[in-house]
């Protein structure tokens, strides 16, 4: 199959994955929430895909463990994307330092967990969200009165400024980083340990389910719409009486504290993590995976964080290449849906059809 | 509680060394419809942006309801009461119609993020008074019909409405219309000035910036004319237009005369 075919198929997959959710939104309440039980129950079950036949074929990744490459890529590019989504896409605030948080994420972990103290991966998971979100808060109340290019510039050096710091910090474990870091802790059956990386599989889907339905409440009140506003037009916005500071600097918290979740899962998955983890390449790649499955779009980028995560992966097989393959099909992407593979929608408003709408009459003409 | 909604006291705007606005003063009465008008670049939409927060001016103040603006947000400025359209329409483009309208409903409401995220009693009655809000005003202003389509797709006329039906959402004191009636055909603008004299009707005060004589004399209680940022001529339409420093700032003087 050639790049271009594959890349035809891409597209036209996530096409008639709209078709499907049109088609869908027609049909009756029970209808879609048993559709969407059976689609999360599928996906716990990812782990095992590679065994079903043609099936397994498409997703397995040669060479490495599949749900290794779920725990350590997909699972964290998905959670990531769904928080970098609020910053790009939803309020339009171009963040090219996302890393950061994640780092902050991952450290506060480990300190807490190795470095300096010993608390269980349980506590400290949650003191790493805000310790990222605080983050988000001293760095967003002065750069957010940035705009565009500016802004990316000044996130950009905060990504890099977090990296170097940890990379000279003794405190932080300088260069050769910290190891030990504590797991999460074992339920039941399922035992968070270094053989098998199912249970953290678990986890994160569990948490990335979490956090789409909290995000999704956010986009569907006035907050959501005042990011929206403020990516439509920040001036208008702001005259239209949207305290445009306040829900930008909220944009900016809450994407960072997704990224620190992130960090704080990937430390209790790999429990060493080191400065060069969190390379300003990483940034680039969660950008990519952000604008590649559709800014703005919830799902688009829950697609884009795992194809930009799976892929590299599936290719490994191209060897040298892998890397040039994926730029390729990532450009292909950019040019043929340049809006991303799930781009923003109109919203619908469900709620207009029951309304009844009088045509124009107070101002007659319509043109 | 003075006559006056809204006071321009002794306003200038310096942009380096351009003097947009020359000691401007002048009130608006509550109630009343004013229109402010004069030649291109006289300083009208200046004198909005002064008023709306999106500059400061140089020196003087301008009072709002009895309290100065000084210092306050635009944001803040909208919430006191003071509400407008852009001369070249600034909607939200891929925002539908009714969201539109819900961001301006939204000045007058208080969810934040962990009302949302609670689902708080408080969203749920926001939301639907923002709706309810939203599709009253779309259906008075005649454009309900596209409620649930982008502002990108709609028709000019209906982009004009709607950004109108967004700016009364935020329920202002004044509302103040920056040329309405730009790009409308004749019978267009007899349906837009029908529309404002509804507004006022509702107990609003506007301000109306137009270059369209007719419709400013048609429509409004009270003119004021600026010229080279300064205030020229003030009364009622009958007056101003007989008012020779008014002619003279439209039509020019004659070579002899000057």
């Amino acid at each position: 199959m050639s790049l271009s075919e594959s890349l035809r198929s891409v597209t036209s997959g996530t096409r008639s994955v709209s078709r499907l959710g049109e088609a869908l939104a027609k049909q009756s309440r029970s209808v879609r929430w048993s559709f969407g039980a059976i689609c999360i129950l599928a996906l716990y079950l990812l782990p095992w895909w590679p065994n079903v036949p043609v099936l397994g074929w498409i997703v397995e990744t040669p060479g490495t463990s599949f749900p290794s490459v779920l725990t350590d890529q997909v699972v964290i590019f998905v959670l990531v994307a769904l928080g970098l989504n609020v910053v790009v896409g939803l309020a339009g605030l171009l963040d090219l330092g996302y890393v950061g948080f994640y780092a902050v994420g991952a450290y506060t972990v480990a300190i807490l967990s190795s470095q300096h103290a010993n608390l269980p991966w349980l506590l400290c998971m949650p003191i790493a969200v805000l310790v990222s979100m605080l983050a988000g808060v001293i760095l967003g109340t002065p750069t957010l009165r940035l705009r565009g290019d500016y802004l990316a510039i000044v996130t950009l050096g905060f990504g890099e400024i977090i990296r170097i710091t940890a990379n000279n910090l003794h405190w932080l474990g300088d260069s050769r980083g910290i190891s030990n870091i504590a797991t999460p802790p074992s339920i039941g059956p399922l035992k968070f340990g270094v053989l098998d990386a199912k249970p953290y599989y678990f986890l994160g889907f569990t948490t990335i389910l979490i956090v789409i339905f909290l995000l999704r409440r956010l986009e569907n009140s006035r907050v959501g719409r005042s990011w929206n506003a403020i990516r439509e037009d920040e001036d208008a916005a702001e005259l239209m009486g949207v305290d445009t500071f306040k829900f930008k600097l909220w944009a900016f918290a809450i994407g960072a504290a997704i990224g620190g979740l992130a960090g704080s899962l990937y430390a209790g998955k790999v429990q060493f993590i080191n400065p060069n983890n969190f390379p300003l390449q990483l940034s680039i790649l969660f950008l990519a995976a952000v604008v590649l499955g559709g800014a703005g779009n919830m799902w688009g980028a829950v697609v884009g964080g795992a194809l930009v995560a799976w892929m590299p992966e599936r290719f490994r097989g191209f060897a040298d290449k892998r890397v040039f393959v994926f730029g390729v099909a990532l450009v292909l992407v950019m040019v043929f849906r340049p809006q991303g593979l799930i781009p923003r929608k109109i919203r619908k408003e469900r709620w207009l059809e029951s309304w009844k709408p009088s045509t124009g009459t107070a101002l007659g003409s319509k043109e | 509680m003075s006559d006056n909604l809204l006071e321009l006291d002794h306003v200038t705007m310096q942009f380096g060394g351009v003097t947009a606005l020359d000691d401007v003063t002048f009130a608006i009465r509550r109630g009343e419809i004013l229109g402010l008008i004069g030649p291109n670049g006289a300083g009208k939409t200046t004198c909005f942006n002064v008023m709306t927060g999106v500059y400061a001016a140089t020196s003087g103040g301008v009072h709002f309801d009895g309290a100065p603006l000084a210092g306050l947000k635009r944001f803040q400025i909208t919430k006191r009461g003071i509400a407008r359209t852009f001369q070249n329409i600034r909607l939200f483009p891929d925002m539908t119609a009714i969201e539109n309208v819900m961001v301006g409903a939204d000045a007058n409401h208080r969810t934040s993020v962990g009302g949302a995220l609670l689902g708080l009693p408080r969203h749920h009655r926001e939301e639907a008074e923002g709706r309810n809000t939203a599709m009253e005003l779309l259906t008075f202003m005649g454009i309900a019909d596209r409620a649930g389509d982008a502002a990108r797709n709609l028709p000019y006329g209906y982009q004009r409405r709607l950004e109108i039906a967004r700016a009364l959402a935020t329920k202002p004191q004044l509302l103040c219309l920056d040329e309405p009636a730009a790009g409308f055909t004749p019978a267009e603008k007899v349906e837009l000035m029908d529309l404002i004299r509804k507004i006022r009707a509702q107990g609003y005060t506007v301000l109306l910036i137009e270059h369209d004589m007719s419709l400013v004399m048609g429509v409004t209680d009270r003119i004021v004319v600026l010229d080279f940022g300064k205030v020229i001529a003030t009364g009622t339409p009958s007056e101003v237009q007989d008012n020779p420093a008014v002619v003279a700032a439209y039509l020019g003087v004659p070579d002899d005369d000057a």
